[in-house]
C-alpha cells in the first residue's frame, strides 16, 4: 500500500510534499536533466528581484563540516525575464511554480507581488525577507517583527487572493515565535522555515576570511537541529498555520523529521549540490519510511511529535506548557 | 556525436559507476570508472562532477574533475586526474577497484574544433593538461598538426610529458625548477613555440595566472586562444551560482556567468582576467548597473574590428576565428 502523499499549498493541493529551496534549484531547468519537475510537489525558485543583479564577488562558497556557506547576493536577471523565460518554461514542463522574491524596500517587495499576480501560473509566492547577503545590513526585515509583518502585509495586499503567501524566516533571531506570529498577523497564509545561519570560516593558510563577503549562509545538515527546534517552537504556538520546513534535509528520514516537528511540507537545498537528483530520492525514501511505519496519510505525521498522549520518553525537552 | 543530436542523446547523466582502478601518476592520481553512458557523450573539455566520502558524508559539496580520456572497455570507461590535497580528493585516493562512485557528466561546453587543418598549441599547467590530450586526438581526426607547451613546478608535476613528447608534432617542457625540460613557465617558452609551430590557434587549461598570461601572449599575437578555467564548484551542473566569472558577451556586455554550465572553455579573450574575484561595475546587474545601461555596452578592447567579428561569428558557431577564416591565417609578428 502506497500512502496518501498528498498535502495543501493555500488553495492548491500537491501531489506530494517535497519541494525544492529557493535559491538550491535556480529555476528548474538545470534540474529537469536529472529529474521530472513536474513529479516532485512544487519548484520554489532563486529570490527573483525587479532588477538584475551581478550578486557577491568569488570566492563565494566554502565547504564546512556537513554544511557550506554561501555567499551568492541574489544574483539574477530579475522579474522581466524571470516572467519572460523562467515561469513560462516551468509551466510548459507541468511543474508548480513557487516564486521566491527579494527586495529592499516593502514597495519592491509589493511590487514584485502585482507583477506575479498578473502572471497566470504562479502556485504561491515565497518572501525572502530573512536572507542575509543582502548587502544592506540594516534591512534584513526577518529580524525584526514589525519589519516583517510590514512586508508581508504589503505583499499579501498586492497579491492575488488565491495565491497563497508564505514568508520565509531567518534562524538567526532571539524569538522566532514572534516574527512568527507578526508575519501571520500580517496575512501570512503560511511560514517555510528556516533560511540559512549566518557563518564566517577563515582560512588557516592565508589567515584570511574565505569568502569574499566575509560572512555567509549556512546550511546543510550540520543546521538541521535548528530548522527541527523553529518549526517545533513556531507549530506549538501556531498550530494552524502551514509549515513549509527546510533546513539540511538529506534524507526521506530527515525530511519525516522536520513533519513530526510541524511541517506539511518540505524543501530540499543544499541536498541539490550533493546529488542533482536529491528531490526525487528523497520523495521515494519519505514514502519507504511512512509505508515501513504503516503510515497510510502524510497529514498523519505532521506535527505529531507534539502529541503527548504517545510514549512519554523525549518529550521534556523542550520547555512547554504541561 | 554530432550537434544535431537531441539534447537528451547529449545532456549530463548522474550514474553510479564502479571504479576500475585508481593509480599515482607522479605526483598526482588517475582513476578509472565505469561510467557507459558519460563516456559514450563525452567531447574533449568537459568534466564530471563527484558525490566524496560515502553515505552519510560529512562533505556536502561535489568535486569536479576535466575528463582526461574515455575508453570503450567495459561498456565505457571514464578516467580522471587529481591532486589528493583535501580531505576529498584523499578519500578518491583511496578508492579500489569495486568501489562505486556518484558521478554526473559529461559536463560543460567542451572546446569548439576547428573545421580545416591548422596549427594547433595545446598548452597545460601542472594536472590541468590531462584534459588536452584527448582533445589532441580530436584535433588530429581533424587532420590539425598538434604541438604542446607543457609546464609546472617540477618535473613530477607535468602530467603527460611523455605522451606530449610521442604523440604531439613537438612538445616543449618548462619545470620553475629545471628538473624536465627548459627552466621557467610555459609563457617563457610561448612566443618562440608560436613561431616555429606557426600556430593558428591556442588551447590551454591550467591555474588561473597562467590562462591570463597565456590570453594576453596569444592576444599579442592576434591568435584565437580557447581556455578551459578552474573556478571552485559546489554542484558542477548550474544551480549552486558559486563558479561565476565576469565574461564579455558577443553583445559586449559583461555578465557574471558560470563557468560549469556556460564554460569551463571560454574565448580568452571574453575573460575579463584582470576582474576575477570582483564584480566590474559595468558588469550585468551590478550596483548602479540600470542607470548606466543607458549609455549602451562596453566594447571589448583589443582586437581589431575585423578579427573581433570573425571571433564572434566563431563564438556563436563554435568554431574558432582561425578556422572560419579564408586563405592563409594570419601571421604574427614576433617580438612586438
Amino acid at each position: 500500500m502506497a500512502p496518501d502523499l498528498r498535502t495543501r499549498l493555500g488553495n492548491v493541493e500537491l501531489p506530494n510534499p517535497i519541494l525544492t529551496a529557493s535559491g538550491c534549484a535556480s529555476s528548474g531547468r538545470e534540474l529537469a536533466q536529472f529529474i521530472d519537475v513536474s513529479r516532485i510537489g512544487a519548484i520554489v525558485t532563486k529570490s527573483v528581484m525587479l532588477a538584475p543583479r551581478a550578486g557577491r564577488p568569488t570566492p563565494r562558497m566554502a565547504e564546512t563540516s556537513s554544511g557550506m556557506l554561501n555567499s551568492i547576493g541574489l544574483q539574477g536577471p530579475g522579474i522581466d525575464a524571470f516572467l519572460q523565460r523562467d515561469l513560462p518554461w516551468l509551466l510548459s514542463r507541468g511543474a508548480r511554480a513557487v516564486v521566491s522574491i527579494a527586495g529592499h524596500t516593502v514597495e519592491e517587495y509589493a511590487e514584485l507581488a502585482a507583477r506575479l499576480s498578473d502572471a497566470a501560473g504562479v502556485t504561491a509566492l515565497e518572501v525572502n525577507i530573512s536572507c542575509p547577503n543582502v548587502e544592506h545590513r540594516g534591512q534584513v526585515f526577518a529580524c525584526d517583527a514589525t519589519d516583517a509583518g510590514a512586508v508581508i502585509a504589503a505583499v499579501r495586499a498586492r497579491t492575488r487572493y488565491d495565491i497563497p503567501v508564505f514568508a520565509k524566516l531567518s534562524p538567526d533571531v532571539t524569538d522566532i515565535v514572534a516574527i512568527a506570529r507578526s508575519c501571520v498577523s500580517a496575512g501570512a497564509d503560511g511560514l517555510s522555515m528556516i533560511n540559512t545561519l549566518l557563518g564566517m570560516a577563515i582560512d588557516t593558510e592565508t589567515m584570511r576570511p574565505v569568502l569574499a563577503g566575509l560572512t555567509g549562509g549556512l546550511s546543510g545538515p550540520a543546521i538541521r537541529p535548528v530548522a527541527v527546534r523553529c518549526i517545533w517552537q513556531v507549530r506549538e504556538a501556531l498550530p494552524d498555520v502551514p509549515i513549509i520546513g527546510m533546513g539540511g534535509v538529506m534524507t526521506g528520514r530527515d525530511a519525516l523529521e522536520l513533519m513530526l516537528a510541524g511541517a506539511s511540507m518540505v524543501s530540499i537545498g543544499t541536498a541539490i549540490f550533493h546529488d542533482p537528483s536529491a528531490c526525487a530520492r528523497i520523495l521515494r525514501e519519505l514514502d519507504d519510511e511512512l509505508a515501513r511505519r504503516g503510515i497510510e496519510r502524510l497529514s498523519e505525521v505532521v506535527g505529531l511529535a507534539h502529541e503527548m498522549k504517545t510514549s512519554g520518553r523525549a518529550k521534556g525537552n523542550v520547555s512547554r506548557p504541561a | 556525436m554530432t550537434a544535431g543530436e537531441p539534447e537528451s542523446e547529449s545532456g549530463p547523466l548522474q550514474v553510479r559507476g564502479t571504479v576500475l582502478n585508481v593509480r599515482k601518476v607522479d605526483a598526482y592520481h588517475a582513476i578509472t570508472i565505469v561510467a557507459p553512458g558519460i563516456a559514450a557523450r563525452f567531447k574533449p573539455g568537459q568534466f564530471v562532477a563527484l558525490a566524496v566520502g560515502g553515505p552519510d558524508t560529512s562533505m556536502v559539496l561535489r568535486r569536479t574533475f576535466s575528463i582526461y580520456d574515455v575508453r570503450p572497455d567495459h561498456g565505457g570507461t571514464v578516467e580522471f586526474v587529481f591532486a589528493a590535497g583535501g580531505p576529498g580528493t584523499r578519500w578518491l585516493a583511496e578508492r579500489r577497484a569495486r568501489d562505486v562512485l556518484d558521478l554526473t557528466g559529461p559536463l560543460g561546453r567542451p572546446f569548439p574544433v576547428p573545421r580545416d587543418p591548422v596549427s594547433c598549441l595545446l598548452v597545460g599547467g601542472g594536472y590541468g593538461s590531462a584534459p588536452l590530450f584527448a582533445l589532441a586526438d580530436r584535433l588530429r581526426e581533424r587532420r590539425c598538426s598538434v604541438d604542446f607547451l607543457l609546464g609546472a613546478a617540477s618535473g613530477d608535476r607535468v602530467f603527460g610529458a611523455l605522451t606530449a613528447r610521442r604523440t604531439g608534432r613537438s612538445a616543449t617542457i618548462t619545470t620553475v625548477d629545471g628538473s624536465l625540460g627548459v627552466r621557467g613557465i610555459v609563457t617563457d617558452m610561448l612566443g618562440q613555440v608560436i613561431h616555429e609551430a606557426r600556430t593558428d590557434v591556442i588551447y590551454a587549461c591550467g591555474p588561473m595566472p597562467m590562462l591570463r598570461q597565456v590570453t594576453a601572449l596569444a592576444r599579442r599575437y592576434d591568435i584565437p586562444v580557447q581556455v578551459a578555467v578552474e573556478e571552485s564548484m559546489a554542484c558542477g551542473v548550474g544551480v549552486c551560482m558559486t563558479c561565476v566569472l565576469p565574461v564579455v558577451g558577443s553583445d559586449g556586455i559583461t555578465r557574471m556567468v558560470r563557468s560549469c554550465v556556460d564554460g569551463p572553455v571560454f574565448r580568452g579573450e571574453q575573460v575579463r582576467w584582470d576582474d576575477i574575484g570582483t564584480i566590474p561595475f559595468d558588469a550585468f546587474g551590478a550596483p548602479g548597473w540600470e542607470s548606466r545601461a543607458r549609455r549602451g555596452p562596453r566594447q571589448p578592447a583589443g582586437h581589431s574590428g575585423a578579427s573581433q567579428a570573425a571571433s564572434r561569428a566563431a563564438g556563436q558557431t563554435g568554431q574558432t576565428a582561425a578556422a572560419r577564416l579564408p586563405g592563409p591565417v594570419r601571421r604574427p609578428g614576433h617580438g612586438s
